[in-house]
């Protein structure tokens, strides 16, 4: 629907250009609220947030580049809980297996913590009618296939986005 | 305070954001004009978020509150 129907929703139009876990989060989020307040929402996957769109999430993170990431742990007492771990970057880097380590203890404290997962959010986003473009020229270049990707995303380009994008009213790079 | 007598009950205890909203949306889809839904959340995000999401879809918000620690929302389908 066109904005010059002055009875269209609002309409928020999303940029997903991140792949790991933490960034996963923020265009599922306000995808689905939004949709769930009645707007009209699009978001353009492109490089790694393409990844986005596989039909198994492999998303995961890391502290490392991530000196802000809290450094908890999602079990124990609570003073222990709360302790923030200050691990040495350089260490990091070279301990085998530090990033799915790091991702199962990030997993584990949304799940504590009553968030949902990125795998339930995307659904709900499907289920509120969020358009999902997966971009094109990252698909070429990456060298994926129309099929590496769930079946409710579209594949377009620059040109998709943008014609969608003007006509929204919150427009946002993720 | 009058007593206000909801159709059904969602219970989001526990749940953060965004979720009280979007179940709050799937919820008042089930419900016919002028009924209403009472929500309950303990999320602290929620009272604000809930009067945002009554603006913007234009189902009021015939009360916010707190019972036994919880917030609890009272919302009428437009």
């Amino acid at each position: 629907m066109s904005k010059s129907d002055p009875n269209a929703p609002k309409r928020l139009a999303l940029i997903a250009s991140k792949g790991t876990l933490d960034w996963a989060y923020p265009p599922f989020i306000l995808a689905s609220a939004a949709g769930a307040m009645g707007w009209e929402v699009g978001i353009f996957f492109t490089f790694y947030g393409l990844t986005l769109l596989k039909p198994k999430l492999t998303a995961t993170v890391t502290p490392l580049g991530n000196p802000a990431m809290p450094m908890k742990m999602p079990f124990g007492p609570e003073g222990f809980q709360n302790i923030n771990w200050p691990i040495p970057q350089l260490l990091m880097a070279n301990v085998p297996g530090f990033n799915a380590l790091a991702t199962t203890l990030m997993k584990q404290t949304f799940e504590n913590k009553g968030v949902a997962t990125v795998e339930e959010l995307r659904q709900m986003c499907i289920d509120l009618d969020v358009r999902m473009i997966g971009c094109q020229m990252t698909m070429d270049v990456f060298g994926f296939k129309r099929d590496d990707f769930i079946k409710e995303c579209e594949i377009g380009g620059a040109a998709t986005f943008l014609e969608y994008a003007a006509d929204a009213d919150v427009q946002l790079f993720i | 305070m009058d007593v206000i007598k909801e159709d059904q009950v969602l219970d989001c205890t526990g749940m953060l954001c965004p979720l009280p909203v979007v179940k709050t949306t799937k919820a008042i889809k089930e419900l016919q004009s002028g009924q209403i839904l009472k929500m309950i959340a303990t999320d602290p995000g929620a009272p604000p978020d809930m009067e945002a999401w009554s603006r913007q879809t234009g189902n009021e918000l015939l009360r916010s509150t707190t019972e036994d620690g919880k917030f609890v929302f009272y919302l009428k389908k437009k």
